[in-house]
Formats: C-alpha cells, structure tokens, sequence
C-alpha cells in the first residue's frame, strides 16, 4: 500500500498540488460568518442524488474531491440542522471551486 | 445475530463512558479525527499504523493483535464499542478485523461519529490512561476472509458483491473520488459481480437503513441469492468490511466473507478475467 491507500487527507485538504494533472478536482470551503466550518460534512453525489464521497471538513472548513468528469450535486452537513447543496461540474485538468456559507 | 445484538445508539454509549468493561474505540477513515476531539473516555486505534504489517500487504499477525490490545488495555472479556466517521467506514473494517481475531464482544455505535458530531453531543481531547492486559486472540477466522484464489473460483458460483462506486466498478475510476486515482493496474470489477454501493446501506446521518430497507437493497434491486455464500470485495477492504457488516450481522446471511485483498489485488493479477462497463 502506498502513503496514500485509502485515508482520507487529514481534515479533508492537506494536498498542496496545484495542478489537477490527471485529475478532476472538486474543492471549496464552508464559512459561517467569515469563520471556517470544521465540524461538518461534504458529500458528493451523482445522478439522482447517489452518494459518491464524504469527507469531514478540515479545520479552515476545507474539503477536496477526486471526482470524474462530469455532473455532479456536493452537499454540506453540519451541527444544528446545516444542509446546503450546489450543482458542479468536474473536468479532468480543472479544479473546480466550490464556497458554502452557512 | 441482529440488529440488536451488534448495533448501540448514542445514548448507549453515553450512558456507559466511562463503566468498567466498556471500551469505546475510535477507528476513523480520517486518523487525525480523534485527536480534535473525540468521545470521552474513547481510546484510538489507528486502521493503518496498527492494523497493518508495517512491510508485507497483510494483517498484524495474531501476536501482533494480542500485543496491539494489551497495551491498550483491552481485555478479553471488555465490551468494545466502535466508533468512526464517514458512515463508520472504517469501524466496520476494525469490527471485522476483531471478529476475525476470535474477539467476541463488539458493538459499533450507529451513526459513528458524524451522527454523534451533528447531533451536537460532547467531544474530549483528553487522552485516557487504561491499564495494560494480556490479551490472547484466537487463530483468524477463515470463515470470513476471502483470498484471491477463492474469489476467483467463486465466479459464476456464489454472490461477488462489488461494493464500489459505480465508476470504480464501470473501470472509469481507480479509487473513491475523495482519493487520488491510483493503485491497481486495470480497472473494472470481477465478472459476475453486482455493484451495490457501500455507502447504500446507510442514511445521510451515518445510521445503518432498516432490516426490510436492506433486504430490499441487497435482494430485490441488486438481485443477490440470499441462498448462496457471498464474498464482497471493494478496493482494499474497508468498504466491503461495512457490506459484510451489513449481510453477515445485521441480516443474518451464514456465509459472507469479506476479500480484504480486493481490486487492488485483483486489478493487478496477470491473467485474470475482467469486466468493464456498468452492471448487470
């Protein structure tokens, strides 16, 4: 097993790359008021809302998919009752960038 | 076994912080979750630095477990309750794992730790002190490990449950989408398999879905012979721990193994039969 296997980064963004390469990002962050959201949830769900991927948001609220190209829904959740939602699209080469307020 | 003999809710658990013979481990996808905050009294048991063989592709050895719970001060007779994020994932593989050593009370906390977060209940960052033991494990279970040979001669023959995404089954990804793309050699998923999403069997909360409601995943729409041994597999056999979780303890199915060796064994063999494409 590589370094990688199947951990998740730590606190959901840990990877510095800046480049996509190969991949097709999907990244962003959750703010309540300016400040990070660290306690909670992103979710990435497919077609007909099928789940894909969870991370837990990182501790500046941050959360990171390796997605495949294409159309896809990413859902927050967070104490109190939080659920946001916002339609993306991923490209391979691309990092697309989500931001959630709460 | 049932619902009732392997699953506990938070009250539970918040009920017994703390009581002598209850031990609550965090086992989490995310190492460095328990170490911002966790649930009192829990201790940590990291998936990869303390579960795995720190140079083959493989388990601790039986040695390797007695030696991992005693330092922690797990005794044989101890109730150990699991906990973990993202669907209790990796609380899933660990509750296998430990069955697998012979140990036999264990019990996951349902919802694990995202439920237990979102509900807003209390986290520690205080690290407990537990006395050690000397813990003796049982030789590990055949009956619910699967190795390659076996799965590959089960093709055609048992249930293969392919618990991966449908991209990683279709051969369009190599990992979860939360993970960089790498590790086997092809991509695709073993003939005859279904693909029945882990993460299907849970509730956004993180709470395992409903007898009748799994029932109706794995046998009606998947099309699983409840009639037939099983074997589930994903990438590296964490994800197919929380399937076989799912068939073995919670419906009751008498022959489920989990194949821990999964696709990244598999999608790396030479001459090994492969499909591409969506299920059947």
């Amino acid at each position: 097993m590589s370094n990688d296997s199947c951990g998740a980064p730590a606190g959901g963004v840990t990877i510095t790359k800046d480049k996509a390469g190969k991949e097709a990002i999907v990244e962003g962050h959750v703010v309540s008021g300016g400040a990070p959201v660290s306690t909670g949830y992103a979710r990435l769900l497919g077609t007909g809302d099928e789940f894909v991927a969870e991370v837990p948001l990182g501790e500046d609220g941050g959360f990171r998919f390796f997605a495949a190209p294409g159309d896809w829904t990413l859902r927050v959740l967070a104490p109190g009752g939080v659920r946001l939602e916002q339609s993306v699209s991923a490209d391979i080469g691309h990092i697309t960038k989500v931001e959630f307020a709460v | 076994m049932s619902r009732s003999d392997v699953l506990v809710d938070a009250d539970w658990v918040e009920a017994r912080i703390g009581a002598p013979g209850v031990v609550i481990v965090e086992v989490d996808e995310d190492t460095s979750a328990y170490d911002k905050g966790h649930i009192p009294s829990a201790i940590k048991i990291d998936w990869k630095k303390d579960l795995q063989d720190p140079v083959r592709r493989d388990f601790v050895d039986k040695v390797g477990f007695e030696t991992l719970l005693s330092e922690r001060g797990i005794s044989n007779d101890d109730t150990v309750v699991l906990y973990g994020g993202n669907n209790n994932w990796f609380a899933a593989y660990a509750y296998w794992y430990f069955k697998l050593y012979g140990h036999q009370n264990v019990l996951l906390l349902d919802g694990g730790r995202k439920k237990w977060e979102l509900d807003s209940r209390e986290l520690s960052t205080d690290v407990p002190s537990r006395a050690k033991t000397s813990y003796t494990a049982a030789e590990q279970d055949a009956a619910l490990r699967a190795k390659r040979d076996e799965v590959i001669d089960a093709i055609g023959k048992r249930n293969l449950v392919d618990v991966r995404s449908p991209d990683e089954f279709a051969g369009r990804l190599l990992a979860p989408a939360h993970l960089p793309q790498e590790q086997a050699q092809r991509g695709g998923h073993i003939p005859t398999a279904k693909n029945v999403p882990w993460s299907k069997a849970a509730n956004e909360d993180g709470t395992f879905k409903s007898e009748a409601d799994l029932t109706s995943l794995y046998k009606e729409e998947a099309g699983i012979d409840f009639g037939k041994d099983t074997i589930a597999y994903c990438r590296i056999g964490e994800r197919s721990a929380h399937t076989w979780f799912v068939l073995h303890e919670i419906l009751g199915l008498p022959n489920v193994k989990n194949y821990d060796g999964s696709w990244t064994e598999y999608g790396s063999l030479v001459g090994v039969p492969i499909e591409l494409g969506e299920g059947k």
